[in-house]
């Protein structure tokens, strides 16, 4: 009966039940968080400097003292892969993070305000008609490789599906009587905005972002792989496959090692967004326990 | 009654999921229905008997709800033993149902007389022609206009009265001996309702078919049921001949629903006739869909000169039909939306055509309370915040508006602790009365309610219009009251107007118009009343 349109309830205690009762989520979650230790911590597992040539070590095969093999340049594979994973969360989260806050400013607007919905949406529909790969392509080269450029070149495409998302919330919650009371209530429009509306969007925008994370993550890759992402110099793990193509044959380790890392990212990424949907959403929640 | 009866049922339980609030959905239910007798099944929501319908058809999650004591037979054959095969067999054949909803039951992308074919292929070798003539004779049967039109009609195409007559057309199509009807008429208008159980009347007694209706209505009860089942709890408490149970009924719970029935008599009451004017509308007029730049024009004019007076302390009701605009009036006048044309005058301030930051100050005035108890108040709120965010809005201190909620609450009927406590905590009727409190809060001069009681349980019903009396007494409101519900309109108006598609027909005394409807379309109305010939008895109860 509680099942308003959007996704009603708290999710604090629910969020619990999950992790208990869905263990792939939890798989999910813990390899994030291993992702993300090893991304912050870096310098001191053991690590040496991923920028730093060695011409004597290269193409070293994965050994007890390097862990993961080196490269062509004698760079530690282990190193890189483990700084690697610092440019990919921060591009994949700051990426979830701007398009998310982007698109609920438009979203709200374009759901709340007829005028700006016909102009905005017709934006949105312009902007999804271009390739996401296009327009980073096209914005690096205008702007030049930089980590922001790449940031703002992928949060771009993604906004219109965040907008979508919140819109339709939006439009079906300002019809709720208990919007229309507080209305009649004399409460203003930003109030009802944040007491009323606003919460209703949360938790789709929580499982939104995680897939905004995880195709950020891999979009900064292809840009890489493609010489249009990060500059050359910076060791993610696009970059590295880059590189080590022409070695492939020689030195698989090269490519491995950060392909399997991005896998493993993208994916546990993807199980979390999964299970949180699962959890957020009553309907589907009902339907799984049934 | 020495024929055998078609459905019987012995013993019956049904368990609930464990964690529910009882441990059975029903339990040791016990009834009977014959060939060619309609047996009616009341009890409020919860009471079961839908569940009890439900599994009969062979229709319940059966991971959820398990049938474990007892047997359903039909014709002699138990349901319970029989093989998912067969029960498919039985459907249609042997038992059909009709359901409340018959745009959800019926499948939006065929057209209907392929669907109503569909029974006759799946269960005869008859040939397409053959078939197609069946299935026209059935249309006409159950009195479809124009049958071969409709024959490719989809469903959105239908109004909800034929598409339910398309439902009782696929639900007869096989002549079955037993037709169970949950609730088919709720969703439907009155004067619709009136002629679709007219028609199911008529055709279980051509076929002699045996019917189990469920129903809440106790007006519906009386001008259709043979016998009567009461259910409360998923139990059985009284079973008897219509006039047996609504005359004399014997269990307490029987006598406390039936006494909670309004009549349809008006309240003997004088409205003060020098009471001032708080609310009145000039002309007021409300259209939607005006033809503009790349759109093609279709006006309609859900309200049309509109002219109302409310006094102080007075109740008048719009009553009307689904779609005759009596939620539009009132939704003008809360300024939810805004009138096309004419003038709301709240006392001497003209409200309709104020710019809303004009339009705030007197937002305060005028309160609403709605139809839906589950979708009135924002779920993430705990009800002292949805309570006193109207009073802070206006300047009002937390500590004072929070006083004021706890105050009301107890006014209302509720504990005062209810502040702290998130709505999914409370029932239908609880949250309704927390509607009413928020509106109080505001401490309006107009409390408007949009059908505030449809929702509810009859006994609820009672009780919050009961309330609503209580605070326009003791705050001297002006209320206006829409409803649908004739008799609900009779116990609480001092003036009704009546609306048909977005016009006033008929506006008066209620003692006047009840007594003597001049209008066709009021006196339609009244004949579809159901129930109108049958005068409930108010009786003493141990509940309540």
């Amino acid at each position: 009966m509680s099942a308003v349109a959007g996704f009603p309830g708290r999710a604090g205690p629910a969020l619990g039940g999950l992790l208990r009762r869905h263990p792939t989520t939890l798989l999910g979650a813990s390899l994030l968080l291993a992702m993300v230790l090893l991304a912050v911590f870096a310098p001191w597992l053991g690590t040496g400097d991923p920028v730093m040539m060695n011409p004597i070590n290269r193409l070293k095969t994965p050994s007890v003292e390097f862990w993961f093999g080196t490269d062509m340049y004698g760079r530690d594979v282990y190193s890189r892969v483990a700084y690697g994973a610092r440019i990919s969360l921060t591009v994949g989260i700051s990426a979830a993070v701007l398009s998310i806050s982007l698109g609920l400013l438009i979203g709200v607007m374009a759901g709340y305000f007829r005028l700006a919905d016909a102009i905005l949406m017709r934006v949105m529909d312009g902007l999804m008609a271009i390739p996401g790969i296009l327009i980073a392509i096209a914005m690096v080269s205008l702007a030049g490789a930089s980590l922001l450029t790449v940031v703002v070149a992928i949060t771009i495409p993604e906004i219109p599906r965040v907008v979508r998302l919140v819109r339709a919330v939006v439009l079906a919650v300002r019809e709720e009587p208990y919007v229309e009371a507080a209305i009649a209530a004399g409460t203003r429009l930003p109030k009802i905005l944040i007491r009323h509306v606003l919460p209703n969007t949360i938790p789709p925008l929580i499982v939104q972002a995680t897939y905004v994370c995880a195709s950020a993550m891999i979009t900064e890759a292809i840009l890489s792989f493609l010489g249009a992402g990060t500059p050359p110099e910076i060791p993610s793990w696009g970059n590295m496959m880059a590189e080590g193509r022409t070695y492939f044959q020689l030195a698989p380790w090269i490519i491995l090692f950060p392909g399997l890392f991005l896998a493993i990212t993208v994916l546990s990424v993807n199980v979390l967004g999964d299970g949180l949907r699962d959890t957020l959403d009553p309907r589907i929640a009902r339907r799984l326990r049934g | 009654m020495s024929v055998a009866p078609v459905l019987d049922i012995r013993g019956l339980s049904v368990s609930l999921p464990v964690g529910g609030d009882r441990s059975f959905a029903v339990e040791d239910v016990s009834l009977d229905v014959s060939p060619g007798e309609i047996v009616c099944v009341v009890g409020e929501s919860g009471s079961g008997k839908s569940v009890t319908a439900h599994t009969i058809m062979g229709l319940l999650p059966r991971r959820q709800l398990a049938p474990v004591v007892g047997e359903i037979l039909l014709n002699g054959e138990n349901l319970l033993d029989a093989t998912p095969e067969r029960l498919r067999d039985l459907r249609g054949v042997g038992m059909a149902m009709i359901f409340q909803e018959p745009m959800t039951a019926l499948n939006p992308v065929f057209p209907v007389g392929r669907q109503i074919t569909e029974m006759l292929t799946t269960h005869t070798q008859l040939s397409g022609g053959e078939c197609r003539r069946r299935v026209l004779a059935l249309m006409a049967s159950v009195q479809l206009p124009e049958p071969e039109r409709l024959y490719r009609a989809y469903p959105h195409q239908l109004s909800g009265g034929q598409r339910q007559r398309v439902m009782i057309a696929m639900a007869l199509a096989l002549k079955p001996p037993l037709l169970i009807a949950d609730e088919p008429t709720t969703a439907l208008d009155v004067t619709t309702q009136a002629q679709i159980l007219k028609l199911i009347r008529e055709l279980q007694s051509r076929q002699d078919t045996g019917v189990l209706f469920i129903t809440h209505d106790f007006g519906v009860v009386a001008d259709i049921a043979d016998r009567v089942v009461v259910m409360q709890h998923g139990r059985v408490v009284e079973t008897g001949s219509t006039r047996e149970v609504l005359s004399a009924p014997r269990h307490d719970y029987t006598r406390m629903l039936v006494s909670a029935v309004p009549s349809l008599a008006p309240r003997h009451r004088q409205p003060d006739r020098q009471a001032p004017i708080v609310l009145s509308t000039q002309e007021l007029h409300k259209t939607y869909g005006q033809a503009g730049w790349l759109r093609r024009g279709r006006v309609v004019h859900a309200a049309r000169d509109v002219n109302l007076e409310v006094r102080r302390g007075q109740t008048l009701g719009i009553v009307g039909e689904s779609g005759s605009g009596k939620s539009t009036v009132a939704r003008c006048i809360v300024r939810l939306i805004d009138p096309s044309q004419g003038k709301v005058f709240l006392g001497d301030d003209e409200i309709g055509n104020l710019p809303a930051t004009l339009l705030r100050h007197h937002r305060k005035r005028i309160q609403i309370v709605f139809q839906d108890p589950y979708r009135s108040l924002n779920p993430r709120q705990t009800v002292g915040n949805a309570i006193s965010e109207g009073p802070m809005n206006f300047g009002l201190s937390r500590k004072a508006a929070w006083d004021r909620a706890q105050e009301l609450l107890r006014i209302v009927g509720l504990d005062a602790n209810a502040v702290d406590r998130f709505p999914s905590q409370f029932s239908g009727g609880q949250r309704q009365r927390i509607c009413i409190a928020r509106a109080l809060a505001m401490e309006p001069e107009v409390l408007i309610a949009d059908e505030a009681v449809s929702a509810l349980d009859v006994s609820v019903q009672a009780q919050v219009l009961a309330l609503l009396d209580e605070v326009r007494e003791h705050f001297h409101l002006a209320m206006l009251f829409i409803t649908h519900d004739l008799r609900v309109a009779a116990q609480v108006c001092d003036h009704v107007a009546v609306m048909y598609r977005g016009e006033v027909v008929e506006y008066g005394a209620v003692r006047e118009i009840f007594g003597a409807p001049r209008h066709d379309y009021t006196r339609t109305l009244f004949e579809a009343a159901p129930g109108r010939h049958w005068e409930f008895g108010r009786f003493d109860t141990a509940v309540n």
